[in-house]
């Protein structure tokens, strides 16, 4: 899913300044999953903007709403009155959703609350790990099912590296270990009797299909209404 | 903030107490006929697990001067964890106060045992007398002289 970070509150304040009615959006998708940007935390956010504003002597006019996803139209129209009811936005949703919401609405101000960060897997309770970068040429199906793009520190296609030891990335993460790619994918492929397919020199991969190749667009045909 | 403590004032606390201890604790320093300050409201709770991070933030928005939450002992909880998630929380809540311009030490978590009416008393007393030093919460909205 869709990961991201609430912003620290600071930040939040400089992007509200002057402003005395806002409403909080969240959005109840990806980010309420990764507890981040749900009406739970939107709430949060909306009663600390009001706590602060009363600590500072000031009146302000701050509520929240969500979204059941805010990246598509028809639940911004679910919303679309209480939106309108605010000369600002500020947004829990993911990239997708805060973009949506400012086109949805332009030209009112919508702002980010959160910083969207990866597209993750949750491997535990509270925690998320980046597990694919959307790159639009997938070759997992050569990798054992572990992809080198991302969780390779270096992306390569033909590793490891010189800097994998034991198992382990020369790379940290802090002071954490992240797991060499690659001797995860040779693992893998000794598993399951495709130890072979290392052997073989990738290519280097087609950049272009991935964000370097500019603002993507998808169209499915058959799928269009009629 | 009053630079000077006003000795005229009198805390309003919340105290968000757990059905198997804490709210039972409370039952037995009245039985035991124990003293403690009248400035505490008791929300009972079925375990301190219910507390939500906005429980915490709605009380402080409200006008409360402090929260506590009051949850088993540790390791004792009815629902084995409850008061655990109880006190990541209420920690959550300290790390967020000081950003809003309140003193983290207006949340706190305690734990006690159905038996502990002498410490419900205590904490009660000890609670209500950190408050009155902090002062007032700087959030408290007041109209016309009454809280709201």
């Amino acid at each position: 899913m869709i990961t991201a970070e609430r912003k620290p509150f600071e930040e939040i304040l400089a992007l509200v300044e002057g402003h005395d009615k806002v409403l909080v959006a969240g959005c109840d998708t990806c980010v309420a999953v990764c507890l981040t940007g749900g009406e739970k935390e939107a709430e949060i956010l909306a009663s600390e903007l009001r706590i602060k504003a009363q600590a500072d002597g000031r009146t302000v006019q701050v509520e929240h709403t969500a979204a059941i996803r805010q990246c598509e139209w028809e639940y911004l129209d679910a919303i679309a009155d209480k939106v309108n009811e605010y000369p600002v936005v500020l947004s829990m949703a993911c990239g997708i959703g805060i973009q949506s919401m400012a086109e949805k609405f332009a030209p009112k101000l919508v702002l980010p609350a959160v910083n969207t960060n990866m597209l993750g897997m949750p491997q535990e309770h509270a925690v998320w790990l980046e597990r694919c970068v959307a790159c639009g040429d997938c070759r997992i199906g050569l990798t054992g099912g572990i992809c080198p793009v991302v969780r390779c520190s270096k992306s390569l296609m033909n590793g490891p590296c010189g800097g994998s030891h034991d198992g382990l990335c020369e790379v940290k993460r802090g002071d954490e270990e992240i797991e060499c790619a690659w001797a995860l994918i040779h693992d893998r492929l000794k598993e399951q009797g495709r130890e072979e397919l290392l052997l073989e020199i990738r290519p280097p991969k087609d950049w272009s299909l991935s964000s370097s190749g500019g603002p993507r667009k998808m169209v499915k045909e058959e799928a269009k209404p009629v | 903030m009053a630079d000077a403590p006003d000795p005229t004032f009198e805390p309003e606390i919340i105290v968000f107490a757990c059905h198997y201890c804490a709210y039972a604790a409370a039952d037995l320093a009245g039985s035991m006929r124990l003293q403690y300050p009248t400035n505490i409201r008791m929300v009972k709770l079925p375990c301190t697990g219910k507390l939500e991070v906005i429980h915490l933030l709605r009380a402080l928005e409200a006008g409360a001067d402090g929260v506590y939450a009051a949850g088993c002992m540790e390791g004792e909880c009815h629902y084995l964890k409850g008061n655990l998630w109880a006190r990541k929380r209420v920690d959550y809540v300290k790390q967020l106060l000081p950003e809003m311009g309140l003193e983290p030490e207006r949340v706190e978590m305690y734990n006690m045992s159905s038996a502990m009416g002498p410490r419900f008393a205590e904490v009660a007393t000890e609670f209500t007398e950190r408050i009155r030093a902090l002062g007032p919460n700087p959030a408290r909205r007041v109209k016309e002289g009454i809280r709201t």
